[in-house]
Formats: structure tokens, C-alpha cells, sequence
């Protein structure tokens, strides 16, 4: 009975809570959008860019590197997502966590452990993009196709068993076919963050493998050229939007006869072949997992050849600074103030992102009709790229007394508006299952609008909205996309530092990249454990 | 004195309440029958605010209400599932209202074991309310309702889903608790035994349209 919602919140008090999210998201990202549009959103734009030989081939290298990547990862995949959804295997639960780690890590720090893994002949090479991309993504392959393996009834494979197939065949002939669909979702969901992919790309390829993000950014802050930036902007976002209608639609139709099922207990690994599956399986994916970041807290401890120090880390924490620079200029005057910036810059991050999150979760869970709008205008910065939000930004705020570009505002929100969907996708499943009732029976009981808020919702969403506030943090001190937009001197954040140092690749300098990576990979599962306390046995979802 | 005249409300299209009239005076117990989905507890909601009208007028002692917030009107509601907050104790809910009202603590905490006391659960206050059981839950619900000296009380089939001999039991609590506390109240039900043991006077929602007026 969605009418008896005006009683307990009335059309004012729900435009209300509606007013700043609204704001925030046509001051901060809808205008910059239109910024954009009209800058690169003409027809001789966009012939301009489609004609010119160099950026199609930067749009072919973003099409087939994503294409590439998302087979690959969903190769890779597969089998420990089948492995850990099946079979009862010492450690799961730590295992699936594990292979979540690089997915959450920052793009900087996934930048960064692969090269310190891969020999410097690999660095700046398009298999090195490759790989990095493959590995961050695994996470979702594991998690995706893990859930789909775990619906499916074993049964169906005893079933075929009975039937004469072997287990090769009862593989290729049951299980495959009936994980399609979530093959196909998670192979779609890891081209479009391959193909908007920024960080990886600008830190393992280096300039000469440019993808769309990156050459948006090049433009526009290296060779001034707006007009393209904007234009290959607006192309990417026709794109990405394109491709996410397609495939949500796509995924609608499928998704319908899988809802309901239930999760199944994985079994005992019982046959000899399924035994071995697991004890390669479980080993490979934790080496895997690990050893870039393991080599990376090496490498940042090499700054000789053949010989480890501590001078990266003396240099960056600014213990006995100076020991190892060798009298030259370095790169990054002060790596530790960097780190304490991100985090002042990111805390600043999060309350606004929280506060904006929270106030739209709550309107949309209250709203009638307007719901959906709001819901679908929130994320539409999830859908855009950071890059295009962080561009949108500069080329908006850059005239008379909304001249904002030396200010240091712009950076955290900037990072509140790429983290503001995921604050809403976490408060908004607990708002929906409060049930109406409650509100109502606070409201015969004489609780205004805002004391049923604060009494029936507010206990409910206190840990949502605690976890909400830890991803928007572990998102915002991660930030590179639209920091490198946004980032002054002065205020430079711990990844902006590191794009730098590796831009400038000496021993010294990549020691230093992969500490500063260290810390801020340490800060960020510090953040994610918090947060995945707070969210208790609930699934994950992306 | 609650008098509710010619209310019609409709959900998508279909009419649930025609032009429906109800008078309810002093304090009499007023039991309001008719089979599922004939929109008896529709029009609790109305009378609630908890549901708006297509047309028609709700009037407290001759003063229009229709559009007062139901946390403004002081109608106590006991709703058929309960709706106690899990995330409180059994006398956090009770005192729920009296909070509201912006009660001391100390006259809240003695309201509320007076009010246990009075729906015969002393010493429940430290219970959290997902332990207890069917019947405890309804008498709890009771009187969070009653506890902020409601006007009117509400009873959306308050009764339903229990054991017979539990229900019998209820109903006659119910009947003495309503008579004590000198209220009028409506109470919704589909059941006619239940109506007329506890009511002064019952109603069949049939009769309160616009052809029988």
C-alpha cells in the first residue's frame, strides 16, 4: 500500500530530503556534464576526433585491451570461482576475501605492484596493462560466477553422472551452460572498468599506450587541448552509457529466473580429481593474488641494485630524510605529507558523501514516483569515469567568483561524487527493509516526520551507514581519476605523488612509489575489514 | 467524538472505500465487521491519517482533521502484526509515545510498569520484544497504544492468528482494559463472536455506503 507512505512522511519532508542530493549532483556533476557536451558535443568535435588516425587508434587499443582483459579474466576465473563456491576448502571465507583485495585496492597501488613485479623490459608495455587489468578483476569473476556455482544444484551434475557424462563432460555440458549468464555478466561488467580504466593504465602503459581516459586527461593537462579532450569525452560517455542500457536490460531478462534461489552449502571435495582441482586451485590463486603485492614491499625495500635499504621508506616517512637522495632535487619534496593529506582530503571526502548519500537513500526509499529519477541521476556518475568527472570540474569552475581551481574543496568533492553511489547502493537495501509498519505505529504514537527518521530509521541504518562512510573513505584516499584534475601544489595526495615518482623512473624514485603504495594499500584493508564488519554475512555485490 | 462522513478512497483505479460514513461518540466501543478486502482496515487507516482520502471529510469534536499528520491526532493504534521495534525492550516501546510527548524520564518509567502491570506482564520492561511470545507481543502492542492516553484507540483485527483459548482470554482483557481506561475505540474484525463480545455496538461495513445513509 505505497499511498500510506504520505502519513508517515509527507510530500514536503520528502522534497526535502531530496533538496541537497539534487543539488550536489547538478551543481557538482550535471553542469560540468553540460560543460563538457558543449565544448565537445558537435558535430565537428566529434568528426574532428573519429577522422584524425591517432585517436582512433586510441579508441581501438581502449575497445580491444577491454575486450582482451575481460576474457581473460573470465578464463582465469572461472575455475576458482567454481572451486571456492563448490568445495568445502580450509580458509574459504579468507580466500574469497583475498581475491576481493585487488579489486578494492587503489588503482595506484595495482599500478604499482606490477612494476615492482614485472621486469622493467615489460614496463610500459601493453602485456603489463594486460595483466594488471586481468588480476584486479578477478574479483569480480569469483564473485559473480561464485554466486551463480552456488545456486546451482549439484544434483544436476549427479544427475548427468548417472547418464554416462565423465566429470570433463558434465563440466562442458551442465555446469558451463548453465553459468552462462553470469559468465556473460561478469565478462560485461569487466569491460566497461577496463575500457574507463585510468589509474593501470596511465601507470604500467606509461604515454605511449594512451586509452580514451587517459588521452582525456594528456589533452587536457598537457597539451591544453580541450576541445578534443572534450569531444573524446563525450564519445567515451555515448559509449559507456550505450553499452550499460544494452547490457542491464540484457541482464533483466536473465536475472528473473535466478532471483529466488537460494545459496547451497559447498560440499566435500569426494573423488580424487576433485581433490586435486582444489589443492591446485586454492594454492595458485592465493600465490597469485599475493605475489605482486608481496614483490611490490620487496622492491620498495631496493633501492641499489641487488642490495635493500630502508632509504625509500626513511625517505618517505621522513625518518633520517635526505640519507639516501644523493643532494639531487626529489621528486616528491615531502611523501609523508602527501599520505596525511589523502587522509584529511578523503575524511572530508566522506562526510560530504555521507551526508549527501544517506539523505538520497532515504528519499528514494521514501519517494513515489521520483524514486527512480533520483536513483538513476545519482549513479549516473558511477557510469561516467572519474576522469570525465574530475575533467567536468576544472573546465566548470574556472571563471569569476566560482573560480575554484586553486581551491582545495574541489578535490574532495570530486572524490565524494565518485563515492556517493556506492554510499547510496549501501544504506539503500537496509532503508528498503525497514518495514512501513514501524514507521507508521512511531507515528500513532505521536513521532513527527523527522522523530520517526531519527527513532525507527536512524538505529537501523546506523551500521549501513557506517559502512557506507568506510567505502567512501578507502574510495576517496585511493582517488587518482579526478585528482589529477583536481590536485594543486600544496595539496597533493599520497596517489598523485606516486603517478609522479613512476613517471620519473629511478631506483630510488620506484622504491619510494612502491612504499608510499604499501601505506596506502595498508590503510585501505584496514578501512575494507572495518567495513566488511560492519556489513556482517551480507553478500557482496559490485 | 469522531465523525467520519462520506470518505472515498481508491488505489490505482479501484475504489476501496465508496462514500463511507462512521460515527463513533463518547467513549463506546464501536466494532467494525466485514470480510477480508472489503477496506474495514482502510478506513482505520484513514481515521488514522495513515491513509489519504480521494474525498471526503474526518472530523474530531466538530474540528476538521483529514489533513493533520497522524503523529498530531493522539489516536492509539494497535496494528494486526504488532509493529514492535526490534530494536528496543519491551518498555522502550511501551514509553515510545510518552517520549515523544516529550515525558520525563521518571514519569515514563513509572507509566510504563504501570502499564505493564495493567496488561498483566510486571517485570517484562528488560525483555526484548523478538522473544516474546504471540500473546505477550499483542498485550505489549496494547499498551504502547494506550500508554500516551490516546483520544480514540484504533484496533486493526488485534485478535487474529491466535489460539482459541488465548483469544478468548484477549478478548475479554481487551473488552476490561477499553472499559478501564474509559476510551472510545473502533476495532476491526472479521469475526462476529469477537465483535460482539467485546463492542458496545457493531457495524458492518456494508451499511456505511452511500445507499444505505
Amino acid at each position: 500500500m505505497d499511498q500510506g507512505r504520505a502519513a508517515v512522511a509527507p510530500a514536503r519532508a520528502r522534497w526535502a530530503l531530496a533538496v541537497v542530493p539534487v543539488l550536489f549532483t547538478a551543481l557538482f556533476f550535471l553542469w560540468p556534464l553540460g560543460a563538457i557536451a558543449a565544448r565537445g558535443l558537435s558535430l565537428g568535435a566529434i568528426g574532428d576526433v573519429l577522422g584524425d588516425g591517432y585517436t582512433r587508434s586510441v579508441l581501438w587499443f581502449t575497445f580491444w585491451q577491454a575486450a582482451v582483459c575481460s576474457a581473460g579474466a573470465v578464463v582465469v576465473g572461472v575455475l576458482p570461482a567454481y572451486v571456492l563456491a563448490r568445495y568445502r576448502v580450509p580458509g574459504r571465507r579468507l580466500l574469497l576475501a583475498l581475491v576481493t583485495v585487488p579489486f578494492m585496492l587503489p588503482t595506484v597501488v595495482v599500478g604499482s605492484a606490477f612494476l615492482a613485479l614485472l621486469p622493467a623490459s615489460m614496463h610500459r608495455t601493453v602485456p603489463a596493462v594486460l595483466l594488471a587489468h586481468v588480476w584486479v578483476n578477478l574479483a569480480v569473476v569469483v564473485r559473480t560466477v561464485g554466486t551463480s556455482v552456488a545456486q546451482m544444484d549439484p544434483r544436476l551434475g549427479d544427475a548427468a553422472a548417472t547418464l554416462g557424462a565423465s566429470p570433463w563432460q558434465v563440466m562442458r555440458h551442465v555446469t558451463l551452460p548453465l553459468l552462462r549468464p553470469a559468465l556473460w555478466a561478469s565478462s560485461a561488467v569487466v569491460f566497461l572498468f577496463c575500457f574507463t580504466s585510468f589509474g593501470i593504465v596511465r601507470l604500467v602503459g606509461g604515454p605511449s599506450h594512451p586509452t580514451l581516459e587517459v588521452e582525456i586527461w594528456r589533452r587536457t593537462t598537457q597539451s591544453l587541448d580541450l576541445r578534443t579532450a572534450a569531444a573524446l569525452a563525450v564519445v567515451q560517455l555515448v559509449i559507456v552509457v550505450g553499452m550499460t542500457v544494452v547490457w542491464s536490460t540484457a541482464q533483466a531478462r536473465t536475472a528473473t529466473a535466478t532471483a529466488m534461489r537460494t545459496l547451497l552449502r559447498p560440499r566435500r571435495a569426494r573423488t580424487a580429481g576433485q581433490r586435486a582441482l582444489v589443492w591446485i586451485t586454492v594454492p595458485a590463486t592465493t600465490a597469485v593474488v599475493l605475489a605482486p603485492l608481496a614483490v611490490m614491499v620487496e622492491r620498495s625495500m631496493c633501492t641499489a641494485a641487488g642490495r635493500h635499504s630502508l632509504d625509500a621508506w626513511r625517505a618517505v616517512t621522513g625518518v633520517g630524510r635526505a640519507l639516501g637522495t644523493g643532494g639531487t632535487q626529489p621528486v616528491v619534496a615531502d611523501p609523508w605529507a602527501t599520505v596525511l593529506a589523502s587522509l584529511r582530503i578523503a575524511l572530508v571526502a566522506t562526510c560530504i558523501a555521507l551526508v549527501v548519500g544517506t539523505l538520497a537513500a532515504c528519499a528514494i526509499a521514501y519517494a513515489r514516483r521520483g524514486g527512480r529519477l533520483l536513483d538513476a541521476g545519482l549513479m549516473l556518475p558511477l557510469g561516467t569515469s572519474a576522469v570525465t568527472i574530475g575533467f567536468g570540474l576544472i573546465i566548470t569552475y574556472n571563471r569569476g567568483w566560482y573560480d575554484l581551481r586553486g581551491s582545495w574543496v574541489m578535490l574532495p568533492i570530486g572524490q565524494a561524487l565518485v563515492a556517493v553511489p556506492f554510499v547510496v547502493r549501501v544504506i539503500l537495501p537496509t532503508m528498503r527493509a525497514i518495514q512501513p509498519g514501524l514507521r507508521e505505529a512511531a507515528a500513532t504514537l505521536g513521532a513527527s516526520p523527522w522523530h520517526v527518521w531519527r527513532e525507527v530509521d536512524l538505529p537501523v541504518l546506523r551500521r549501513s551507514m557506517g559502512a557506507g562512510a568506510g567505502f567512501a573513505f578507502a574510495i576517496s584516499v585511493g582517488e587518482f581519476g579526478a585528482s589529477s584534475f583536481l590536485t594543486r601544489v600544496g595539496n597533493e595526495t599520497a596517489p598523485i605523488a606516486i603517478g609522479r615518482l613512476i613517471a620519473r623512473p629511478s631506483l630510488l624514485n620506484l622504491a619510494q612509489a612502491y612504499a608510499l603504495a604499501t601505506v596506502l594499500a595498508v590503510v585501505t584493508l584496514v578501512v575494507i575489514v572495518v567495513v566488511d564488519r560492519l556489513r556482517g554475512e551480507r553478500g557482496a555485490s559490485f | 467524538m469522531l465523525h467520519v462522513v462520506d470518505v472515498c478512497v481508491s488505489f490505482d483505479g479501484r475504489t476501496v472505500l465508496d462514500h463511507v460514513s462512521l460515527h463513533v461518540g463518547g467513549n463506546e466501543v464501536v466494532a467494525l465487521l466485514g470480510p477480508s478486502g472489503s477496506g474495514k482496515s482502510t478506513l482505520l487507516r484513514v481515521v488514522a491519517g495513515l491513509q489519504d482520502v480521494s474525498s471526503g471529510v474526518v472530523r474530531w469534536d466538530g474540528t476538521d482533521i483529514t489533513q493533520e499528520p497522524t503523529h498530531r491526532r493522539r489516536f492509539g493504534f494497535v496494528f494486526q502484526d504488532e509493529q514492535l521495534f526490534p530494536h528496543r525492550d519491551v518498555a522502550a516501546n511501551i514509553g515510545f509515545g510518552l517520549r515523544m510527548a516529550g515525558t520525563d524520564r521518571a514519569s515514563v518509567a513509572s507509566r510504563v510498569s504501570e502499564l505493564l502491570a495493567l496488561v498483566g506482564l510486571p517485570g517484562f520492561g528488560e525483555r526484548d520484544v523478538t522473544t516474546l511470545s504471540g500473546g505477550e507481543a499483542k498485550r505489549v502492542a496494547l499498551a504502547r497504544a494506550l500508554a500516551p492516553k490516546p483520544r480514540l484507540m484504533l484496533l486493526d483485527e488485534p485478535l487474529t492468528g491466535l489460539d482459541a483459548a488465548l483469544h478468548d482470554r484477549l478478548a475479554d482483557d481487551l473488552r476490561n482494559l477499553l472499559r478501564q481506561a474509559g476510551l472510545p475505540a473502533i476495532l476491526v474484525t472479521h469475526d462476529p463472536a469477537e465483535a460482539a463480545r467485546i463492542a458496545d455496538r457493531v457495524v458492518h461495513l456494508g451499511d456505511l455506503g452511500s445507499g444505505s445513509r
